[in-house]
């Protein structure tokens, strides 16, 4: 296979999207000091699907992507990703099983002492090995992949804020992760850029097998890319369905709630 | 009181000893004082308290006695343990170790600078942590500090004559011996006054050159 990530445009939608369980969290409970975050948490995500991950400010969403790229830890729980513990686990195992995991960042987190290339290609040739120019190559492609081919040797500081998130997702991307996680990456941009990058992802979406898993307040987004989506609050799961069933037909009053303040 | 050009000429030779025994106090300690005060900084961050410590009570101590009573100590009291230096290795050294406690909190500001976001973004990338400081952290912290510790360069530099008193001929020695020679005190004093506002003036030329090239 060429590209970088696992491209296959003869994919049905349908197809592929079946290839069981991917990341499972049980009884997850996450406190900050007296604020319990996320309040004995199950649920999981099969290999391939794209889930959202809405609901109010502080209802736990992005403490879930934290957990999953083990910016933090539980207080209490069991995490599993692709068969094999996250959390409890050793560090040894932590470092095993964040290969499969990538996330883009709100603030796009670019380090902004390198250029862009080097950006990218630094974590596939000091973590997974690759050679130099094989690592470059595939950035390049990648790159290509994001509409930026032409700002390798750009600083992060010399792009703007959209093209910046591509680099990041682009970056994610060069590990060759089977999950994503996605931190409202829309956030932080001018809403003339958005648009852009949330073409970039529905695009991902589309044309890889990559399971996601968004926060995010772009409903619209959401409701295209999304097999699954989370309504939160309070640290609990209160409503799951199809996007169609979510933001047409909700059940739970505080979805509705929700909905209605953001659409 | 009059200038005597004459015994500006005469004071030459010794000046020249003495401006390149200060020269090399000045780029050693601070080459001494960068280093040293980086380790200190990472100490500082490690997870156990045995090294935290340790480290924060000899940096303490080191940066709360003045440098001339070091000076001596080295001097004067590492010979009786069997421990001998000459007299610039020994001051060079004292001028490096007692600027490194500054040092150390200008770096420590430096990194904590950083933003937590790049610490994230090494972990999401699963980049090693030695790899992390290396390639992202530290290259950041210092891009930072370079204008801080430029002032510490300065300082350094007026705080060279304090060698002096370990027998060390920098430029104020030199100056000092002539001046019980020939009973001038004027023209050396002067000339190395002079001396002293124009390598500090050079050096934040060079300084601000550096902070420049660091900027992207």
């Amino acid at each position: 296979m060429s590209t970088d990530i696992q491209h296959n445009p003869e994919k049905n939608p349908a197809d592929n999207r079946s290839g069981g369980e991917l990341i499972r969290l049980e009884q997850v409970t996450k406190r900050f000091g007296d604020n319990t975050v996320l309040d004995h948490l199950d649920f999981s995500v099969e290999a391939g699907k794209h889930v959202t991950l809405i609901g109010p400010s502080g209802s736990g969403k992005t403490t879930i992507l934290r957990l999953l790229m083990t910016l933090t830890k539980p207080d209490e729980g069991r995490i599993t990703v692709d068969g094999e513990q996250l959390f409890p686990a050793t560090e040894k195992q932590i470092r095993e099983v964040r290969k499969k995991i990538g996330m883009v960042f709100q603030q796009f987190n670019l380090f902004p002492n390198m250029p862009v290339l080097r950006n990218i290609t630094e974590a596939p040739v000091t973590v997974l090995g690759l050679p130099k120019d094989e690592a470059e190559a595939r950035a390049r492609e990648l790159l290509d992949l994001v509409g930026l081919a032409d700002k390798c040797d750009a600083y992060p500081s010399q792009l703007s804020g959209g093209q910046q998130q591509r680099v990041a997702i682009a970056r994610a991307l060069a590990m060759r992760p089977k999950v994503l996680l996605l931190d409202e990456v829309t956030s932080a941009l001018d809403p003339e850029l958005v648009a852009g990058v949330l073409d970039l992802l529905r695009d991902i979406a589309r044309t890889t097998d990559i399971t996601m898993l968004c926060v995010t307040h772009e409903m619209n987004f959401a409701r295209d890319i999304s097999d699954q989506v989370l309504m939160f609050d309070s640290g609990r799961v209160i409503e799951t369905g199809s996007p169609e069933k979510i933001f047409n037909d909700p059940e739970n009053d505080r979805t509705r709630e929700f909905l209605s303040a953001v659409l | 009181m009059k200038w005597d050009w004459q015994a500006v000429a005469d004071f030459m030779p010794q000046f020249w000893d003495g401006l390149l025994v200060t020269l090399q106090a000045l780029a050693l300690g601070s080459v001494i004082s960068f280093a040293l005060g980086l380790v200190w900084a990472l100490l500082m961050r490690a997870p156990s308290r045995w090294v935290t410590w340790p480290v924060g009570v000899v940096t303490e101590f080191v940066r709360n006695t003045p440098l001339l009573v070091q000076l001596f100590f080295l001097f004067y009291v590492l010979p009786e343990w069997g421990i001998t230096f000459s007299a610039l290795t020994t001051g060079v050294f004292a001028i490096g170790l007692h600027y490194s406690t500054y040092t150390m909190q200008v770096y420590r500001a430096g990194i904590e600078a950083v933003p937590v976001g790049q610490w994230e973004a090494a972990t999401a990338l699963n980049l090693p942590v030695a790899r992390t400081w290396r390639v992202v952290i530290l290259p950041q912290a210092i891009r930072r500090v370079v204008p801080a510790l430029g002032n510490y360069v300065i300082a350094m530099l007026k705080d060279t004559p304090l060698l002096m008193a370990i027998t060390v001929l920098d430029m104020l020695g030199q100056a000092r011996l002539f001046s019980q020679e020939n009973f001038q005190f004027t023209e050396p004093l002067t000339v190395i006054g002079v001396a002293f506002i124009l390598i500090s003036y050079l050096a934040s030329l060079l300084l601000r050159a550096l902070e420049r090239r660091l900027v992207h």
